[in-house]
């Protein structure tokens, strides 16, 4: 109560709030989107989402390490992650394309698992950051800061995403993925390397987690288990906006990072996952009520 | 009919197994020649990992330092130390299994710690049901000394000491300044574990005994990767200390967040600054900060093992090639715990060797150890740091001071 008095008290804490939840966003956004594709084209929830976001930090951290700055380190991240995804696709996840959900999401875990693991093994579970160096604007006599790595972080995000949609609607690759996405079999008739296809969208994906992860390593930290909630923030975003709607996974992911801050606020930092979680379970089932309208319509 | 045929074999398969089993755990006894073996479950895979690492090196060095001077003498008969290892994989249920093997299987008499709190709180009953003397130096809950447990004896002050002496600094302080403690405010925000919870009791303690005010009491998620929310907060209501403890997530959160957001607090104290590092790959956003800190090798402690603190320091980054951690400074102090209490019992009798234990009043290179009735160490103080000129200064307490506390903080522009 408290907090909702200061809240309504300064105003300015909410322009505080509402745009570094409107920032933050833009970088959850970019991992929903690749969920959104593997979802819409392969027909499988990776659950490993939130461990390539993690493997996109390492790479970022790494190169800044090796005195690359940060932010050139975003598409070498997404190129690494692409090669992974591409790798992780031939040697796990086309034995579960055309398989069961459940069993594509047990394969999907088992994989986050290791690669939390791993990560854990080979890098250590200590905490690293990305220095980028960027400074801070100042707005409002002080009252409202903006960290000019998040306004970065918001364009790069906003950027990546144009790119990926302009190599889907323009690319041959992208043509190819959008008819198997369509429907697979008729691809596969017209002669469309369906596998290639598969191999190329979970690459991608693997490549915008990577970068969003390299953006996360510049914005907060990167720890070998920083996974679950990107994995989490991505699949409500998705259900919220539905599959091959990018303005809907935008605004969507906008709106969870505006919601996720006020809810720290609010609530109080520990409620602030808990609101997250909350908010899936009420998605959930204005879904089911919504789409149990719907078939009520057909019948 | 087969069914059955093929049940009693494996019921007898079984039955040999556990005699042999038996057999093996009769053989390794806890003193093998003139040899004494120590076991411990230690985190050498999982989120502890690191901090697993430096508890194992920390007895390493201890159990080889000891051998080197001729061991420990027992009535006359000098015995070298051995330590028993497994693995944890930083679970708490593993550590309790792991115990439960150590001592029935292995044979093992005397246990030393887990890292970190929970595997301590996992082992720990363990212990107590064998009356197997614990000796650790990584799980300073305070809720471990609240069990009435008679056989665990920790060698490092409880966590509720870590921020305690942050909120009597600032009072001293005031009081320079002619402000009045009680007009103090506090905002703090806490990881809602264990170890941090109890850090965040020390706190309101100790500001209750001053008067001060709490203005924001906020706890993070251990998932927490943002504490904008948090910090959006603290701004807003301008309090004179602002006090975290989320492990190296919090300190590396609260260091690099504040000073994003211009959060222009004149104290800003935090644990686990030391192990995440933050002067070192923070650079000037970490000036000025206070860190807690169980040890550190500036301290003029000395013992007759290791010499002072600073010759400890020298002697275990020459062995294991990284600076001396105080999680491994305070694992070396809990083998030496071992060594005085045997060298005392005069025998390798648990129970002789538990009240050898209790009795245990001496100087390390770690600082003075003495146990009060609930196994906890009450000699030894905390020490605070703060963040200058790039380097981890002491500034409380006041005996080893290098410096006085910078006051208020200067902002890093």
């Amino acid at each position: 109560m408290e907090n909702l008095r200061l809240l309504f008290a300064a105003p300015s804490l909410s322009l505080q709030l509402l745009l570094d939840g409107v920032l933050i966003g833009a970088i959850f956004a970019l991992a929903a989107y690749g969920m959104a594709l593997v979802w819409g084209v392969m027909g499988l929830i990776n659950v490993a989402q939130g461990e390539l976001v993690m493997l996109g930090g390492y790479a970022a951290y790494f190169l800044y390490r090796a005195g690359i700055h940060p932010l050139l380190g975003v598409p070498v991240a997404a190129i690494l992650l692409f090669i992974l995804g591409w790798a992780l696709y031939r040697v796990v996840v086309f034995r579960v394309v055309d398989k069961d959900l459940f069993i594509s999401i047990l394969a999907t875990y088992g994989l986050s698992i290791l690669l939390q693991q791993l990560a854990n093994g080979l890098f250590g579970a200590n905490v690293r950051t990305a220095e980028s160096g960027f400074g801070t604007l100042v707005l409002l006599d002080g009252a409202v800061t903006i960290s000019e790595i998040k306004l970065v972080a918001f364009a790069a995000a906003l950027l990546a995403g144009a790119a990926l949609i302009v190599f889907l609607k323009r690319s041959r690759m992208g043509q190819a993925i959008r008819a198997t996405s369509q429907n697979a079999r008729a691809a596969r008739v017209m002669g469309i390397d369906t596998d290639r296809v598969y191999a190329w969208t979970f690459g991608l994906n693997a490549a915008i987690c990577g970068a969003s992860g390299a953006l996360v390593a510049m914005t907060w930290i990167v720890h070998p288990y920083l996974g679950l909630p990107y994995t989490v923030r991505s699949f409500m975003i998705v259900i919220l906006a539905g599959l091959g709607n990018v303005f809907g996974v935008l605004a969507a992911a906008l709106g969870l990072g505006v919601a996720e801050n006020f809810a720290g606020f609010v609530l109080g930092a520990e409620y602030q996952a808990a609101f997250i979680f909350g908010l899936l379970v009420v998605i959930l089932v204005w879904r089911r009520f919504s789409l149990a309208r719907q078939r009520r319509y057909l019948t | 009919m087969a069914k059955s045929i093929t049940l009693a074999r494996l019921a007898a398969a079984g039955a040999c197994a556990l005699l042999l089993l038996a057999a093996a755990g009769g053989a390794a006894a806890k003193v093998e020649g003139d040899t004494v073996v120590l076991g411990a479950a230690v985190s050498l895979t999982g989120k502890y990992s690191v901090n697993g690492k430096n508890t194992k090196d920390g007895y390493d060095l201890a159990v080889k330092r000891i051998n080197e001077m001729g061991g420990v003498k027992v009535s006359g008969k000098a015995y070298k130390l051995k330590v028993l290892y497994y693995d944890d994989e930083s679970t708490p249920a593993r550590g309790a299994q792991l115990a439960e093997r150590l001592i029935n299987q292995d044979g093992v008499k005397f246990v030393l710690g887990a890292y970190s709190s929970g595997l301590t709180k996992a082992i720990a009953p363990v212990t107590e049901k064998y009356k197997v003397p614990h000796v650790e130096g990584n799980g300073a809950a305070r809720e471990l000394f609240t069990e009435g447990y008679k056989y665990l004896f920790a060698v490092l002050s409880t966590s509720d000491y870590y921020l305690r002496d942050a909120v009597n600094v600032a009072a001293e302080v005031a009081k320079e300044h002619g402000r009045d403690p009680k007009t103090l405010k506090i905002a703090m925000a806490f990881e809602n574990d264990p170890f941090s919870l109890d850090v965040r009791q020390g706190i309101l303690e100790a500001a209750q005994k001053h008067g001060m005010k709490i203005l924001v009491d906020d706890k993070l998620p251990p998932e927490i990767n943002d504490m904008a929310a948090t910090l959006t907060k603290v701004k807003a209501v301008k309090p004179d200390l602002l006090l975290v403890s989320g492990h190296e997530k919090g300190a590396t959160l609260v260091v690099k967040q504040t000073a994003e957001m211009k959060v222009d607090v004149p104290i800003v104290g935090t644990t686990h600054c030391d192990s995440a590092k933050i002067a070192e790959t923070l650079g000037k956003t970490a000036e000025g900060i206070l860190c807690a800190s169980q040890w550190d090798r500036k301290l003029s402690y000395k013992d007759k093992w290791f010499g002072s603190a600073d010759d400890y320091a020298k002697l275990f980054e020459k062995e294991f090639n990284y600076p001396a951690p105080y999680q491994a400074a305070e694992s070396t102090a809990s083998v030496l715990v071992f060594a005085d209490a045997f060298a005392r019992a005069g025998s390798f009798e648990s129970e002789k060797v538990r009240d050898a234990i209790a009795a245990t009043d001496m100087m390390t290179f770690y600082g003075p150890i003495k146990f009060d009735p609930t196994g906890k160490n009450v000699a030894k103080p905390m020490v605070l740091y703060q963040v200058l000129g790039g380097d981890y200064k002491v500034v409380a307490p006041t005996k080893w001071a290098e410096t006085k506390l910078v006051f208020p903080r200067k902002m890093p522009q």
